[in-house]
């Protein structure tokens, strides 16, 4: 299968302490890639430069073609779209309003299908359409969150970068969370999932690296993960089967 | 009465000059000082347009040009080829060079005033992008006094370059109408109604464009989320041109309104974009309706006071400034992000 994200030797330094050390990764047409770890591993910092928002150093290619300093209005021009932790939505503006803009890029390029695509989201996430006239601010936070998803797929990328999709919302919201992501690998998108909640994470992904003080400490198919001693030691807790009923879709 | 109408024209032209300052504040966090210095291109290109001769600020524009082409150049070349490079080309150095050749070979001073007028925003508009790429867009990034320094440097330079172009001497142009209408007791000149008109319909065609086009919302989405207008694809630099461009438009537009009502120097643009600056404070460099409301009381204040104790109406003005800001600093609140 051929690799949509391939992400070699990438080192990212905030002054003098590096972030990120060396980072292989890859991600293949269709497949839901996570990278787990602790608090401070470095795993937004990840998403941050293969997007082009941190300078990096090493070489990100990303649908065949490389980019040794990614760019990140052309990274999306080329079909590449990040969902950052901080959602970063347009709170005074109405949620249809942000959907529009998230197809701007592919507007510009001439392509004026933002109509029909904003259908295909509000088939997805049917609570967005009810609130579609409401100020992005005033929404829950699971909605940002959808919100944030809907935003990006507008954009009709090739691949999504979920930045812990899942935090600070409850537990019910999280697995409609994750439905929807194993929902869109079915209609063809890649998606590169950041996690905390390793437990979801590894149950909905493909392939599965383990991320520790700014290196890949582990990596292999999500499910050999899932059974691997120190994963489950360190990242999952025994006995968690509140979380597995939670994963499970 | 003549005092009022006098003052709600000059408040309909500070009305245009606020609602430039707060767009390009929000979208680039720039304080426009130069806003005014398009005023006064504005009006004298047109002037010298009338007179027959050849404008200065075309000299500026192919200079500008060619100082862009030699940014850009090396770039477009590399990320789109020759094709790439040709577009900046044609736009920057072709461009002006198109105009230069239009002056020159037909005598403009014979054209109708609508055409005039639209030869001299055709010169005078796309300055702004220009004067954005040369000086902004290398310290996107840098704090609001960096950008505020540039600010003041640009405007320096600018009325340099307006007092080479045009001379020390004022010029007024030939008013859009002589028509005069007697409404009850007060005589109402075409001219201002012109302003008026003509600053109510940009304000509208202006909530048009940022409520109906995708253009217009990313440029709201740039000033109300800028990292995540970013991750749209809509970058800062094609932002901030495109408000330059606006701020230039409404800037250059006004100039060629009030150059027939009063006489135009090549420094007058300062005190005009001050006066705007005033009315945009009020409205807290954030909101268009209180910013507009505050220009109207700026020009009503700056009438009256020009005829009860004339030395004194800049300070009259400007003193407005102070309770402002202590009104304001004692209503505002910091609101924290609400993420």
């Amino acid at each position: 299968m051929a690799n949509v994200l391939e992400v070699k030797d990438l080192c990212v330094s905030y002054g003098k302490v590096e972030a990120l050390h060396n980072a292989n990764l890859s991600v293949g047409e269709g497949q839901i890639v996570t990278v787990i770890g602790p608090n401070g591993a470095g795993k937004t910092t990840l998403l941050s430069a293969i997007m082009g928002v941190l300078p990096s150093t090493g070489e990100v290619a990303f649908d065949g073609a490389v980019e040794r300093v990614p760019e990140v209005e052309r990274m999306v021009a080329r079909g590449m779209n990040l969902v950052p932790e901080k959602r970063e939505l347009f709170g005074e503006m109405s949620v249809e309003d942000n959907l529009v803009l998230g197809a701007f890029q592919r507007y510009r390029m001439g392509q004026r299908d933002h109509g029909q695509t904003m259908e295909e989201v509000y088939a997805l996430f049917p609570r967005l359409k009810e609130r579609r006239t409401q100020m992005a601010g005033t929404l829950s936070g699971g909605e940002r969150q959808m919100l944030a998803v809907g935003r990006a797929l507008m954009a009709r990328p090739k691949l999504l970068m979920l930045d812990e999709p899942s935090l600070g919302l409850a537990p019910l919201i999280v697995r409609e969370i994750f439905r929807i992501i194993g929902e869109l690998r079915k209609r063809g998108v890649s998606i590169l999932l950041v996690e905390q909640n390793a437990r979801a994470a590894l149950q909905v992904a493909d392939h599965a690296y383990v991320l520790e003080t700014g290196e890949v400490a582990m990596s292999g198919p999500a499910h050999e993960l899932a059974d691997d001693p120190r994963v489950i030691e360190t990242y999952l807790g025994l006995g968690g089967k509140h979380q597995d009923r939670l994963a499970n879709v | 009465m003549l005092l009022g109408q006098d003052g709600v024209t000059n408040g309909a032209i500070y009305a245009l000059l606020a609602l430039a300052l707060v767009l390009v504040f929000a979208v680039t966090r720039v304080i426009f000082i130069p806003q005014g210095e398009f005023v006064a291109y504005g009006a004298l290109t047109l002037a010298m347009i009338e007179a027959g001769r050849l404008p200065g600020t075309l000299w500026l524009l192919l200079g500008a040009g060619v100082l862009v082409v030699a940014l850009d150049g090396l770039d477009a070349l590399r990320r789109g080829g020759m094709a790439r490079l040709l577009q900046v080309v044609a736009a920057n150095i072709l461009y002006p060079l198109a105009l230069l050749l239009l002056m020159r070979t037909t005598s403009t001073d014979t054209w109708p005033l609508a055409a005039k007028v639209l030869l001299t925003l055709a010169v005078v508009v796309p300055l702004g992008p220009m004067i954005y790429r040369i000086a902004y867009q290398p310290v996107a990034e840098a704090s609001v006094l960096i950008l505020l320094i540039v600010s003041v440097a640009v405007h320096v330079a600018m009325v340099g370059l307006g007092l080479l172009f045009f001379g020390a001497e004022g010029s007024r142009t030939s008013s859009f109408s002589d028509a005069s209408f007697t409404v009850g007791p007060m005589m109402v000149s075409g001219q201002s109604l012109w302003v008026i008109g003509t600053s109510l319909g940009l304000i509208i065609a202006l909530a048009l464009f940022f409520n109906r086009t995708i253009y217009g919302k990313a440029l709201r989405a740039t000033a109300i989320n800028r990292a995540g207008a970013r991750l749209m694809g809509i970058s800062p630099a094609l932002a901030g041109r495109l408000t330059f461009m606006l701020a230039a438009l409404i800037g250059a537009l006004s100039g060629v309104l009030v150059a027939p009502i009063a006489t135009i120097y090549y420094d007058t643009g300062f005190l005009i974009g001050l006066k705007g600056f005033v009315a945009a404070i009020i409205g807290g460099l954030a909101s268009y309706p209180i910013a507009a409301l505050g220009a109207i009381l700026v020009g009503v204040l700056e009438a009256f006071s020009s005829f009860w104790a004339s030395a004194y109406k800049e300070v009259i003005v400007f003193t407005l400034i102070i309770p402002v800001l202590v009104w304001r600093s004692l209503t505002s609140h910091h609101v924290e992000e609400d993420e």
